[in-house]
């Protein structure tokens, strides 16, 4: 078949050598780190032009991951969004339900290249986590994770899962144990084992070249989502929606439309329990330029460039960085950020259940709330492609307290002094 | 007022001047509080060290390992202000007259201003920076702050730094070298492996700026081989961990104060310090 992954960049989108896309990016890493971010970004610009590797990751793509996802409509659920068509990007169909596959096998060919056979990677909701975890038995990798304390609780099935897989699971308990203090652990593992080991960088965030390569690996969304909306719809959408924590399902998504200047790129991040009570992730409507993780971006910060805890329901958008590109793209006017509320997404979440039995991710009803909000302005002449970035499996516990859906009180207590206490992690911690 | 990297260089130099390295102390400032940060520098030159480095604590510290990110942790539940760094860096130059350098991550300072930072530094009586996440090619503005305030920028190297590197590297540097003793993140080890040697030997061909070795060091034995081929030994994670260990900040003091000696000793090459470890 022919490739979706080799595409020609749009105009626009190739990072500066040193890898920034304007002011964004970057690579402020270690010294110890040098040589080895330089081989991976070696190592990948040999691949990308290499026809054997194009030819395998395809046929994982295909024949392992399922791609080309589906496109579903929802109407039920558009109607209670002012009427506006609006069409699902199914990514939570994918082999282990959600879009990180995308980028963990590509990287997981880049790791055999470069001949080395340790990977380890952060994960915030474990979807990256199980992902990583997927891809190191299918290559016989040994394989780490880094989960932050309180995400183990929230995401216990993920965490199951992982160790299911064969890798080990590292509970961080730093700083605020979600997602930014995995990925400081992950860092210093590397540094220290860099040698024969791989960081399997979840996200369009990080250093140079992972912005970019990870957004590489996943632009098959919107390479697939725009030729099937074409065929479909027989237009282009208005306005294509994803949510945003460090930024790989969107940037995926968006890619293909970025020369398309009439569809508005929509991103939908975490307001948590509102961006006044500043308890939210939120990083691109109320973050500033900052250094996190190896990039120049927005970050969630105090004035002395302290990092402050964000605060999402989602484990998965629950991070006070942003991957540079969006940065880059906000500034720009491409990119339009919007943030939603955790209650607004879970009412998505619950919509979309309802109306098309489809339990998506919170991290992905984050986006669906943004699409209700936007069908509402655009009226019934509207088109919007959402990217269903992963489905909702994971989050059943979460959902299930939130909207009273155990049995019992007794039966939630029980489960709570198992260790599982979602309800009690999200409302006790902020 | 003029940043204090001359002061710097002649500290290393006079210590090389006697056939010593010399001996470089790292401690958080704000750890455990403001005034008991300024009063464990002062402890630690008064039992021998020659150079401090007060880091100034971040959330995320990337590149430390637990005994300082603890320390960190404590230093910003107190409350510690980059003001409170500065004042640290002045009260424990004018009471020690040694250099004292700032250890930190790159976004304080970013965020800061590089201009406000480097003259508020300069203003102290520092000597210059050490600042781990900020590779060389991401220095510019930094070093043309740093050297308009005659203050020191000490990269650091490691042992996969390729050679070619090593020479941009050192070549854009001042003050001295950190050489990274191990890859990895700070703390103490059992062992300070022969990668040093070979890192120090290979900066050495680059560079006429002194070379210092950190990462691990933690006892006298250990301060006697490092110094057997370097110009400095820098210790931080082992004054810190006698702090977290002491049962009240005099003996807190005490202890960094004595195992600054017993350092100072090590560092003496040929000394009988290595058997005080």
């Amino acid at each position: 078949m022919s490739s979706d992954f080799f595409i020609p960049d749009p105009e626009g989108t190739v990072p500066s050598t040193e890898g920034y896309f304007g002011a964004y990016g970057g690579k402020f890493i270690p010294e110890a780190l040098v040589a080895a971010v330089d081989e991976v970004a070696v190592e990948y610009d040999k691949a990308k032009s290499d026809p054997a590797f194009a030819a395998e990751l395809n046929e994982l793509m295909v024949n392992y991951t399922g791609r080309p996802s589906s496109l579903t409509e929802v109407p039920r659920f558009a109607e209670q969004a002012g009427g506006a068509r609006i069409f699902l990007k199914r990514e939570d169909l994918n082999h282990t339900g959600s879009h990180k596959i995308n980028n963990v096998l590509g990287q997981a060919l880049l790791t055999k290249r470069m001949g080395k056979t340790r990977v380890i990677a952060e994960t915030g909701a474990g979807q990256h986590g199980v992902a990583t975890a997927t891809a190191c038995a299918l290559f016989g990798l040994e394989c780490t994770i880094y989960m932050g304390e309180i995400d183990t609780q929230r995401q216990a099935l993920n965490v199951a899962r992982m160790r299911m897989l064969g890798a080990e699971v590292v509970a961080v308990k730093s700083g605020s144990r979600t997602l930014k203090d995995a990925i400081n652990e992950a860092f210093r593992d590397w540094v220290a084992n860099v040698d024969r080991t791989h960081y399997l960088f979840g996200t369009v965030a990080g250093p140079h070249p992972f912005p970019a390569m990870v957004r590489d690996f996943h632009r098959v969304i919107g390479v697939e989502a725009r030729r099937q909306i074409l065929e479909r719809a027989g237009r282009l959408p208005d306005a294509a929606v994803a949510c945003v924590g460090g930024g790989s399902n969107a940037i995926g998504l968006f890619h293909a439309f970025i020369p398309d200047t009439d569809v508005r790129l929509v991103g939908c991040e975490p307001a948590g329990h509102g961006i006044e009570t500043g308890e939210h992730a939120a990083t691109l409507s109320a973050g500033e330029p900052g250094i996190l993780h190896g990039s120049r971006s927005y970050v969630l910060q105090d004035e002395e460039g302290q990092i402050t805890e964000p605060y999402s329901i989602s484990a998965g958008l629950d991070y006070p960085g942003i991957g540079p590109e969006h940065a880059y793209l906000k500034d720009s006017g491409r990119g339009e950020y919007r943030a939603v509320t955790d209650d607004a997404a879970m009412q998505a979440l619950l919509l979309l259940s309802r109306t098309e039995g489809i339990i998506p991710a919170i991290e992905s009803a984050h986006a669906l709330a943004g699409a209700l909000e936007l069908g509402k302005e655009l009226g019934k002449d509207g088109l919007i492609l959402v990217n269903l970035s992963g489905r909702g499996d994971k989050d059943m516990d979460t959902a299930a307290r939130y909207f009273g859906l155990y049995d019992t009180d007794a039966a939630v207590e029980a489960d709570a002094s198992s260790d599982n206490g979602a309800a009690e992690i999200q409302r006790d911690t902020k | 007022m003029s940043g204090n990297i001359q002061l710097l260089s002649d500290t290393l130099e006079r210590a090389r001047s006697e056939n010593r390295a010399a001996l470089i102390a790292y401690l958080p400032a704000g750890f455990p509080t403001v005034d008991g940060g300024i009063d464990a520098v002062k402890a630690v030159v008064a039992g021998g060290a020659d150079v401090v480095e007060v880091g100034l604590p971040h959330s995320d510290p990337v590149l430390d390992g637990p005994v300082i990110q603890t320390a960190d942790d404590i230093a910003l539940r107190g409350g510690v202000k980059i003001a409170d760094v500065m004042r640290t860096v002045r009260e424990a130059h004018a009471a020690t007259g040694a250099p004292v350098l700032v250890m930190t991550y790159w976004n304080p300072i970013d965020r800061y201003g590089v201009e406000r930072f480097t003259a508020e530094l300069a203003e102290a009586g520092g000597a210059g920076c050490i600042l781990p996440d900020l590779p060389v090619q991401e220095s510019a503005l930094w070093r043309e702050h740093a050297e308009k305030h005659n203050l020191a920028t000490v990269f650091v190297v490691a042992p996969s730094s390729k050679d070619e590197r090593l020479a941009t590297i050192t070549a854009a540097g001042s003050g001295f070298v950190y050489a990274a003793s191990l890859m990895g993140v700070t703390g103490t080890r059992e062992s300070v492996g022969a990668q040093a040697q070979d890192l120090v030997r290979r900066t050495r061909a680059t560079t006429e700026l002194p070379v210092c070795v950190g990462l691990g060091v933690s006892n006298a034995v250990q301060a006697k081989e490092v110094a057997a081929f370097a110009d400095g030994v820098i210790v931080g994670s082992a004054f810190v961990q006698r702090m977290l260990d002491a049962p009240d900040a005099a003996a807190g003091l005490e202890a960094v104060r004595a195992l600054a000696g017993e350092l100072a000793r090590g560092v003496r090459r040929g000394g009988d310090g290595a058997g005080a470890a």
